[in-house]
């Protein structure tokens, strides 16, 4: 059997895949790659499922061992510089991994998020269907420490036909802020001032993760700061509004119910965008169908 | 009398892949949640029941005004005649010893049996999940036991717990942080990633408390 090593698995490696849609009447929240474009890219070049596990690098101090047999890999996502036994290779490329050898993905110079796809698929055992970890509820394989071995799955019958996939960057290069287009939330009457959602530049807090990531500026003004909210279903994207007025996009992992106002929601496809906007960084959030 | 249907003008877009519908009560909740999930509309991926909507989510932007027509009109049987409240889905005992009992007593100004009596007394509903796996909000209990969360959350609730916030009732799954009213503990498992119905209490499900044991 073909095996991953981790040798180091860097500030946070999870093994995620397309989550656990249609549970959230469990309670269960639908989680999966926080760049599920990235995500599916890995899967594609290698010629696996869209479905097939991933490890989701984030920010890089990643390496691994194969042993077992070879395969094929590719790194997506985050602009990061992986190498195999030390010599750097192509993002969205290729390459034929025999065993013995040392997988690395070092921190990314822009992004977040790096995804390691090979073929054949991560095949830890799945929890209600899905490989991926959510950190909220705690489901699903947990983030991967030094020492543990990685199964690999057994990959089809289709094979990888291209080297290298001529995709974009991640939209985070350079120092202009990242723009997300937003849609009104169901709960945008709730602000005292609607257009100060878009008009405001926001920085993406430290205080990020897969449940939601913060914005950090001058606080939104709520039009009844006291108003409870009866909770109601949430998704990716989603932007929250609590009573201290500081905004949180909610992520893969967030809650299934909320009780705070959505005031926007993301457009879906710049979720993914988002999931590579490192700490730090400025975003801007710009009208869709308001 | 014709049953309940869903107005457009209570269908809201989410984003390009949810619709969040309104409800006029819990029952029509829980009847919209069950009508689509028994048929669910093509395209939907997931159906979120909250206190007063329901959310549903999709596969793909496209799917938004098909989706969006189907639910409009979707009719909600049961919801005018009264549900069948006199046979619970689950019985949980409950030994109510909680730490909260005693300042809910002089904030309700009811005695300590008299809380437990109102707690046993009617037939809760699951209306929706949330917070935690597992985790079920309780609707429909006696309206005398609506009470606030409590101003400090603990910052280490034991699984088993079970409370009142609000006008809702709930059982922590796990131990977890929590700022619900602490009124009894029960050893019922709330979630089993074992079982092949992980979740104890589901959406819909009737759930009784009966007073077990005394501290």
């Amino acid at each position: 059997m073909i095996i991953l090593e981790v040798l180091r698995p860097g500030p946070l490696a999870l093994v995620q895949d397309l989550g656990r849609p249609g549970l959230a009447h469990l309670g269960v929240s639908h989680s999966g790659a926080a760049d599920r474009r990235s995500h599916a890219l890995a899967n594609r070049l290698v010629a696996n499922p869209e479905d097939c596990a991933t490890i989701e690098i984030t920010l890089g101090g990643f390496r691994a061992r194969l042993q077992g047999g070879a395969a094929a890999i590719a790194v997506t996502g985050a602009h990061a510089q992986p190498t195999l036994d030390g010599i750097p290779f192509g993002l969205n490329s290729i390459q034929c991994v025999t065993p013995g050898q040392v997988i690395s993905v070092r921190a990314p110079v822009t992004g977040l998020r790096s995804y390691l796809g090979i073929r054949g698929g991560i095949a830890v055992p799945a929890v209600l269907g899905s490989r991926s970890y959510d950190i909220l509820s705690a489901i699903g394989p947990r983030p991967l420490r030094t020492g543990d071995t990685v199964p690999i799955g057994s990959p089809g019958g289709i094979f990888p036909e291209i080297d290298q996939a001529p995709v974009a960057p991640v939209a985070t290069i350079g120092d202009e802020p990242v723009e997300l287009r937003v849609f009104p939330g169901p709960r945008v009457g709730w602000l005292a001032d609607p257009d100060s959602l878009v008009n405001t530049p926001w920085l993406i807090s430290e205080r990020s993760d897969r449940v939601g990531v913060r914005l950090a500026g001058p606080p939104l003004r709520l039009r009844w700061p006291q108003r409870q909210l009866p909770s109601e279903g949430t998704t990716r994207g989603a932007i929250q509004v609590p009573p201290n007025g500081r905004p949180v996009i909610l992520g893969p992992d967030h809650p299934v119910t909320g009780g705070y106002p959505v005031v926007g929601v993301l457009a879906d496809s710049d979720t993914d965008t988002l999931a590579q906007v490192r700490p730090g960084r400025t975003a801007r959030l710009v009208k869709l169908d308001w | 009398m014709p049953e309940p249907t869903i107005p457009d003008s209570a269908i809201h877009a989410y984003g390009d892949r949810a619709l969040l519908v309104e409800c006029a009560s819990t029952d029509e909740v829980l009847a919209l949640a069950r009508a689509l999930r028994e048929t669910p509309p093509h395209g939907v991926v997931d159906i979120v029941p909250g206190a007063r909507t329901v959310l549903v989510k999709l596969d793909n932007p496209a799917d938004q005004a098909g989706v969006r027509a189907r639910v409009a009109g979707i009719g909600l049987p049961g919801t005018a005649a009264s549900p069948d409240t006199d046979r619970p889905d689950v019985t949980i005992d409950v030994v109510y010893d909680g730490d909260d009992l005693p300042d809910l007593a002089g904030l309700l100004g009811m005695g300590v049996g008299d809380i437990v009596a109102a707690h046993t007394g009617t037939i809760w509903r699951v209306g929706f999940g949330g917070f935690a796996p597992g985790f079920a909000y309780l609707v429909g209990g006696d309206s005398r036991l609506t009470v606030p969360r409590r101003s400090e959350p603990r910052t280490r609730v034991p699984a088993g717990s079970v409370a009142l916030a609000g006008e809702f009732s709930g059982i922590y799954p796990r131990d977890s942080p929590g700022g619900w009213q602490l009124i009894g503990r029960t050893d019922a498992v709330l979630w089993d990633l074992r079982r092949p119905q992980p979740a104890l209490l589901t959406t819909g499900m009737r759930v009784q408390f009966r007073a077990v044991g005394t501290p």
